[in-house]
């Protein structure tokens, strides 16, 4: 028993690394489980994904300016990342392309501008570090970033909470009544780069988006409103996290892929077992209630 | 209710002035001039494509004309019930949330909704025979159900104007014949109602007036003076011949 206790906790007491490394990732989870949830809500997964490729030239000039700061890559990543975002929205509603594509095109000019970036001037091994991240090198003052940004990304998200779930719910009937759809939805957008930024030193740039992603798509197969789907994707968020750096403790894996292969086990384990819509309840259970 | 009814009943008609909306330079609604009278009940009519459903996104504001105007008077709020398939019907939220949203113009984005508004809504879900149904999730309910719910929001938003667009699409007929009186209810209470409608049975027996739209104004008025053959003719020689046809058979049958 002790020992299993010890297996669980232990690195947690013996090292401080292991602990920054949980509350960093409590502090992501808290952020990124509403995020990811609207996100999926507003048919916009891929978005996630779009807006954390483009978040790479901006973190590589920040490495260019400063060095391996955090600070200096956030802030250039949040500028890079908020541009494609503001770009993208421009250009679908000036054009007739949509929204969708237009983010494409910009985010793959972002990303293909990052790479060269890091490439001409930096090593592989600093690529390596802006795609992949460690959070078992997070320190004080990123924890504190980390921290800052998701109680500023929470509190934000409240402010815009009504409109936006309404929005994603019925958008015709925002427009009829005046609830300015098109600033809540750059608002959110906004919220999705910051929290990626957020989670770029401990997941990389590449994974942080896994975080957002796996916990809220697996809540989508248990709860069945928003705030409770929020909720639960924080909870497997953390519960991943945990797991995931006990097992690249214990195994000596990299940290970050194992975080977010945890949250896809959870994912795929919704997705066949889930209360509401998963693989089994749609065809396993056969009888039904009788009255 | 009660208390608006007063305010409600002073009427407030919708002016349109030689309106053209186009998408991609195509008009959509071509040269519309008319009124719809301060509590007036008027189907709008006609067949696929020929601008109903723009000219209610016109009046309430989500599409811009690029000629002429829409003026309502005097100015008012507008309840608007967008097309079923403009709304997510598999969002996770609960029937009484979906229909408190229908307070948004009192609560806005951070006033909290008060127990006399939660009192309310679940009048109203009472009234369009969805009580008990409050703590249910939007996505358990069927079509017909579904709809019910939207009108709920619809009363609860208690506006002198409505706007319905195509209202009893793949609805039940039970579910029709209830909201068929709720619009009546609404008519007699002095609001002024506006509904993109298919079944022109439905337009002759419970809609007084009616436009019938082929992107420009075939006829406006007394549902009797509006439903003629020659009227109905006449759409098939304005749009395309075979959408006429089936709406000239549905007016046989």
């Amino acid at each position: 028993m002790t020992h299993l206790a010890g297996a669980l906790f232990g690195p947690f007491l013996e090292f401080a690394f292991m602990r920054r490394a949980l509350v960093a990732s409590l502090a992501l989870a808290i952020g990124c489980g509403p995020v990811g949830t609207l996100l999926i809500l507003r048919r916009m997964s891929l978005m996630g994904d779009a807006l954390s490729h483009a978040v790479l030239p901006g973190a590589a000039i920040g490495y260019l300016v400063a060095g391996l700061s955090l600070y200096a890559m956030s802030i250039g990543g949040a500028i890079a990342g908020l541009a494609v975002a503001l770009l993208s929205g421009v250009v679908s509603r000036a054009t007739t392309l949509r929204e969708d594509a237009s983010f494409a095109g910009f985010y793959l000019t972002s990303l293909a501008l990052g790479v060269l970036i890091v490439s001409t001037y930096g090593s592989s091994i600093d690529l390596l570090t802006v795609l992949f991240g460690s959070i078992l090198a997070v320190d004080d003052a990123s924890l504190i970033l980390v921290a800052s940004i998701e109680t500023a990304s929470l509190l934000v998200l409240a402010l815009i909470y009504r409109p936006l779930v309404m929005e994603c719910f019925d958008p015709a009937f925002v427009r009829s009544v005046g609830g300015r759809g098109g600033a809540v939805h750059t608002v959110f957008l906004a919220l999705v780069v910051v929290n990626l930024v957020a989670g770029f030193q401990a997941l990389g740039t590449l994974m942080s988006v896994g975080l957002m992603m796996l916990p809220a798509a697996a809540a989508r197969f248990w709860a069945r409103e928003v705030w409770t789907l929020s909720l639960l994707s924080t909870a497997i968020a953390f519960a991943s996290s945990y797991v995931g750096l006990l097992l690249s403790y214990h195994a000596n894996l990299p940290s970050g892929p194992a975080i977010i292969l945890t949250a896809s086990v959870c994912y795929i384990a919704s997705l066949l077992a889930g209360r509401r819509d998963s693989v089994r309840t749609r065809h396993l259970v056969r009888s039904h209630i009788h009255a | 209710m009660t208390a608006a009814d007063a305010e409600v009943a002073a009427g407030h008609a919708i002016l349109v002035r030689d309106l053209t909306v186009a998408f991609d330079r195509q008009p959509a609604v071509h040269h519309l001039t008319g009124t719809f009278p301060a509590g007036s009940l008027t189907a709008i009519i006609g067949p696929n494509g020929a601008g109903k459903s723009t000219l209610l996104k016109t009046i309430v504001g989500l599409l811009r004309p690029v000629e002429g105007e829409v003026v309502l008077s005097p100015p008012g709020d507008i309840a608007y019930l967008p097309q079923q398939i403009e709304v997510d019907r598999n969002f996770p939220i609960s029937v009484l949330d979906a229909v408190l949203f229908g307070f948004w113009r009192r609560i806005g984005w951070s006033r909290g909704v008060t127990a006399a508004m939660r009192r309310e809504a679940e009048a109203a879900l009472a009234a369009v025979g969805l009580g008990g149904f409050e703590r249910r999730s939007v996505g358990s309910l069927s079509v017909g159900q579904f709809q019910r719910a939207l009108f709920a929001r619809i009363i609860v938003q208690d506006a002198p104007v409505i706007l319905l667009d195509e209202p009893f699409a793949a609805v039940d007929s039970a579910t029709i014949s209830d909201l068929l009186a709720i619009i009546a209810g609404w008519h007699a209470q002095g609001r002024t109602v506006l509904a993109v409608l298919h079944d022109l049975h439905q337009v002759e027996g419970h809609f007084p007036e009616a436009l019938l739209l082929a992107r420009e104004c075939i006829a406006w008025g007394p549902v009797e003076t509006v439903l003629t053959r020659d009227n109905l003719r006449r759409v098939r020689q304005v749009l395309d011949p075979w959408a006429t046809d089936a709406m000239l058979a549905r007016s046989h049958s």
